[in-house]
């Protein structure tokens, strides 16, 4: 019984091919771009997950010195003999690899590559050469520079070597010096106060999540909310497909029950074949999102590398979580998409009418109530905007405003359409916007998609061209020194200082250190006084005469994103440094920084942190001199072209960064769309199919098949177009929801708003060729429709 | 005695109230015997056919089917019957468009478990379908389609067949051939057979003729 019934049900796709193309199609680019966009952000996951186990940062406790600092042997030696069970770190950098130097014999156990554990050849770790583990690429960065066994490992975080504290000590040439100290989690009873021994240092508590991790959670939430929108997108094409499915087979089934099929066996088996099909189309757009995230990680990790100075693993690694996940996104989107129509079967009464056409009449009911629903959302969007905080409460901001705009386009279009009848002049015109009425339900979860997509991309392309002209000009403003030079070491900087001083028209030295400003990862500043700041920077709000506070040392000005995220104003006081406060006096744009930060003079930053060494200058010149003193800087102290970057260089590597970074969306933003134009193919191409009785009767009463061909094509355009210009004020509303309210809370700074006519007006024309590409094949089969297929109708009116 | 019928009521709702459409019906039948069920349109012909096929429960009343009484059947029981016991032949044809000539036939039997695919052959030949096994539904005339639906019935030997207008949608000549083939199926497999028809020149034809009008035998 159970193979008839199967028998019965599987044949409906055989004989329908296009329906199960649309179905899995639709759910394969759903789960691709889905499961490409996590692919990506489980990578960069598990990089810094990786990057924190080794480093300890997430699990233990620890003592850090002041900022720019580092901690003596002989400190930490004090701390050992009076009790405290702490293990010394030390880090940096060579050849753009962050090297750790950790001790096995003290460090906590899960800490680096090498254990006390029997087998462990830690003898190999700690004597003669000395053993450094990293990733393949790692460890062929620093391969021949460094004199240790280059070791393999393949847990370790991209561009992180590992190696026992004297070698890392000996290859960064730091020898006696320790970076912080990981604290054991057991201390013993009798320790002695550490205000008493090391009143330098200072406990920090484990972090429950590392600093990289936090800083890049809004863009791996930007990233997850492009996903789900395109996964909506793809699911609006399920549902679709599911529901006309059903439909299609609900004669069928009440042939089936009236034969004595039991309908808990039924819906049982539909169930079934509806999770092979989604088991299907989730393998395959695992498949495809696999491809998307190799294709997008190399940006992404570029990305988070120049914006965060996270370091993630270019490859992509397939992960049993990630794909599992995927599944289940497919699996679980299929039974949202599939549960009203199996429960409507469930229920169906054996002796219900076959209504080929319910399906495309389905959605047009209760459209008070969608409308309702619309306003509903589109009202919460707007107090959300208004009253709600957060970069969450930003996306359901976000949320409401797209659906309920969706679900109150069928809506405005129907009042649109009723306008053009009633402007309807001929006989043939009343009748194709009558006919475009009724058509407006079955296409609406088309159209609905296509109106997410497109104002998608309208929204994200200005919020792009918006930040990029603003970048731009702040790049203008800020890296206005004609040429900026990179010492080795601070002795080569005191040379150099002393070198150009007599070239050059000002030396700007660029210092600073890494501190916690108003309990924020930040950096303080050190700035020169020179009109070069005064003259470029400005202000988003300052005390008069901000600058001559702070020259006089009696003022702090910060950027916008420790003024946002700190809550801080103009005239607050913040702690630059043990018992130096200083009230704020100015707020700086500081676009592209992810961290806060602050700027004090030369004089009050070398009085606090007096470790601090200039090794980086800002230089003005004439710009026609800047070659000729490159070159005399090569010759006369052997700088390599990393060490000597002009404007133009700084600007192009700034801007790279930036493109890169909206790389992922824009492939995103384009892959919607493509989901919404095959949306639009794949649903006219089914109502093409139900169409003919319908339109048999015109043609019997005299237009031609060509005419209605053409008319089809017509009305898909018409559809596209008033569905564009309806998601042009969508698309604006969500760039100025992701400007000034997403970014803040994301990236901590607003932007203005600019508008792009011209930008608009081709990715309407690209909507249009798209939705009259769609439109043209289902024309053209009406257009060619036998004569026979259309008597059908009369002949055969069941 | 095959179906037995007593007391069968049933009504629909409607914006003005239930209405009443069968008030009391009895109705007997055996097996090898032929039973014509006419009446005016409304007269509750279809309902009652419903109501013994299993497609739908009486509001009162019982009805025997082969000792089983339907009214108090649950929807898996009933589907039971449906399968192994009764056979519907509707005017609508209802056959399942995915699937060939040959795959529509052999349905209810697969679903009864009594495939015989030689008796598939015997009917496939006796009603002139072997030229169209291998096409789908939409590729056949209106009378070709209810020469499948007769055989898909008869190629599960149900012991009672239920045809509703089973001819109506055909022309005089096209619905006497096809009846005169039904009967002589339902001869040979020993099934009782209930037809409704409006056609008085068709129920002549049957053993017995029993005529309803408002609800009632009359």
């Amino acid at each position: 019984m159970i193979r008839a019934g199967l028998q019965a049900l599987l044949s409906h796709w055989w004989r329908n091919p296009l329906q199960l193309v649309t179905l899995l199609g639709g759910l394969a680019l759903a789960t691709a771009l889905w499961s490409g966009v996590q692919g990506v952000n489980a990578e960069a996951r598990q990089s810094y997950d990786a990057a924190a186990a080794t480093l300890g940062e997430v699990q233990f406790a620890q003592l850090l010195p002041a900022s720019g600092d580092q901690i003596s042997e002989a400190t930490y030696i004090a701390l050992r003999r009076t009790g405290w069970l702490v293990s010394p770190v030390i880090e940096g950098r060579r050849e753009n690899v962050r090297i750790v130097g950790i001790d096995p014999l003290t460090a906590p156990g899960t800490i680096g590559p090498i254990t006390l554990t029997p087998g462990t050849d830690v003898a190999a770790f700690l004597t003669g050469r000395g053993q450094v583990f990293g990733t393949t690429q790692t460890l062929a960065a620093l391969r021949g520079l460094i004199d240790a066994d280059l070791v393999e490992a393949s847990d370790i975080a991209p561009n992180v070597a590992i190696t026992d504290i004297g070698v890392a000590q000996r290859i960064l040439g730091l020898e006696g010096q320790l970076s912080r100290l990981i604290v054991a989690p057991q201390q013993p009873l009798g320790q002695a106060s550490l205000a008493d021994i090391a009143p330098q240092l200072t406990l920090r508590q484990p972090q429950g999540g590392t600093d990289v991790a936090r800083l890049t959670d809004s863009f791996h939430l930007n990233l997850t909310a492009f996903g789900l929108l395109a996964f909506a997108v793809g699911i609006f094409i399920v549902n679709g497909a599911i529901g006309l499915a059903f439909e299609q087979r609900r004669s069928v089934v009440r042939t089936l029950r009236a034969l004595g099929f039991p309908l808990h066996v039924l819906i049982a088996l539909m169930a079934v074949e509806l999770l092979v099909l989604a088991l299907v189309a989730g393998g395959l757009g695992i498949f495809l999102g696999y491809l998307i995230a190799a294709a997008l990680l190399p940006d992404v990790a570029a990305t988070l590398r120049g914006l965060y100075g996270a370091e993630v693993s270019g490859d992509l690694q397939l992960r049993p979580s990630w794909w599992l996940s995927g599944m289940a996104i497919a699996v679980g989107g299929t039974g949202m998409a599939a549960a009203s129509s199996l429960w409507r079967l469930a229920r169906m009464p054996l002796l219900a009418a076959a209504r080929p056409r319910a399906w495309a009449m389905a959605a047009g009911k209760g459209a008070g109530w969608k409308g309702l629903i619309s306003v509903a959302l589109l009202l919460a969007s707007l107090l959300v905007i208004v009253l709600g905080k957060g970069l969450l409460l930003g996306f359901f901001a976000l949320g409401a405003l797209l659906i309920g705009a969706a679900l109150g386009l069928p809506l405005v279009l129907d009042r649109v359409l009723a306008l053009g009848q009633s402007m309807g002049k001929s006989v043939t015109a009343s009748w194709f916007w009558a006919d475009t009425r009724q058509q407006l339900p079955g296409l609406s979860l088309a159209l609905m998609a296509l109106l997410l997509a497109m104002a998608a991309n309208v929204g994200v392309s200005t919020m792009v061209s918006s930040f990029r002209l603003t970048f731009v000009g702040f790049l203008d403003q800020r890296l206005s020194s004609e040429l900026y030079v990179y010492a080795d070491d601070p002795a080569q900087a005191e040379q150099l200082v002393a070198y150009l001083a007599p070239r050059v028209d000002a030396i700007l030295p660029i210092q600073s250190v890494q501190a916690d400003l108003a309990g924020l990862p930040s950096e303080i500043y050190g700035y020169r006084q020179h009109a070069t700041y005064s003259d470029n920077w400005q202000f988003l709000t300052s005390v008069d005469d901000a600058w001559g506070v702070l020259g006089r040392g009696e003022g702090v000005i910060i950027n916008e994103q420790l003024y946002r995220r700190a809550n801080l104003n103009l005239g607050d006081e913040i702690l630059i440094a043990p018992a130096v406060y200083l009230p704020i006096v100015g707020i700086y744009g500081d676009y592209g920084n992810p961290i806060g930060q602050a700027v004090v003079t030369e004089a009050l930053f070398v009085q606090v942190f007096p470790t601090s060494v200039p090794l980086r200058f800002g230089l003005r010149l004439p710009s026609q001199d800047v070659p000729a003193l490159s070159a005399s800087l090569r010759d006369e102290f052997g700088l390599s072209a990393g060490n000597l970057i002009n404007q133009a260089g700084i600007k192009a590597f700034s801007l790279n960064v930036f493109e890169r970074t909206f790389t992922v969306t824009t492939a995103l933003n384009f892959l919607t769309l493509a989901v919404a134009a095959f949306a639009i193919l794949m649903s006219l191409l089914t109502l093409a199919g139900m169409r003919l009785p319908q339109l048999a009767p015109v043609w019997a009463l005299g237009l031609t098949r060509a005419q209605i061909g053409r008319l089809e094509l017509v009305r898909a355009i018409i559809l596209a177009v008033v569905t564009t210009l309806l998601a042009l004020p969508l698309g604006l509303a969500l760039a100025w929801v992701l400007l000034a309210v997403v970014n803040v809370e994301a990236f901590g700074w607003r932007l203005p708003l600019y508008l792009f006519p011209l930008d608009y007006l081709r990715l309407g024309a690209f909507a249009l060729i798209a939705a009259a590409l769609a439109a043209l094949w289902p024309a053209i089969r009406l257009a060619r429709t036998p004569a026979t297929d259309l008597l059908k109708v009369f002949a055969n009116e069941r | 005695m095959l179906l037995v019928a007593r007391n069968v009521e049933k009504s629909f709702p409607s914006a003005d109230g239930p209405v009443a459409v069968l008030r009391g019906i009895g109705l007997d039948l055996c097996a090898h015997e032929t039973l014509a069920l006419t009446g005016e349109s409304g007269s509750g012909k279809s309902t009652l056919l419903h109501l013994i096929g299993g497609l739908d429960a009486p509001d009162a009343g019982s009805i025997l089917v082969d000792g089983h009484d339907i009214a108090n059947m649950g929807d898996k029981a009933r589907a039971k019957m449906r399968r192994e016991t009764v056979g519907v032949i509707f005017q609508q044809f209802n056959l399942i468009p995915s699937l060939n000539v040959s795959d529509n036939i052999s349905f209810q039997a697969r679903l009864a478990g009594r495939h015989d695919p030689a008796w598939d052959d015997t009917l496939i030949t006796r009603m002139g379908l072997g030229a169209h096994v291998h096409k789908f539904p939409e590729q056949l005339s209106g009378g070709q389609q209810q020469r499948v639906a007769i055989a898909r019935t008869l190629a599960a030997r149900p012991a009672l067949v239920l045809a509703d207008e089973p001819t109506g949608n055909l022309d005089e000549q096209t619905a006497d051939a096809v009846l005169d083939i039904m009967l002589q199926l339902v001869a040979e497999t020993g099934a009782g057979l209930l037809m409704v028809t409006h056609s008085q020149r068709l129920a002549k034809r049957m053993g017995r003729r029993v005529h309803l009008r408002a609800g009632h035998v009359v």
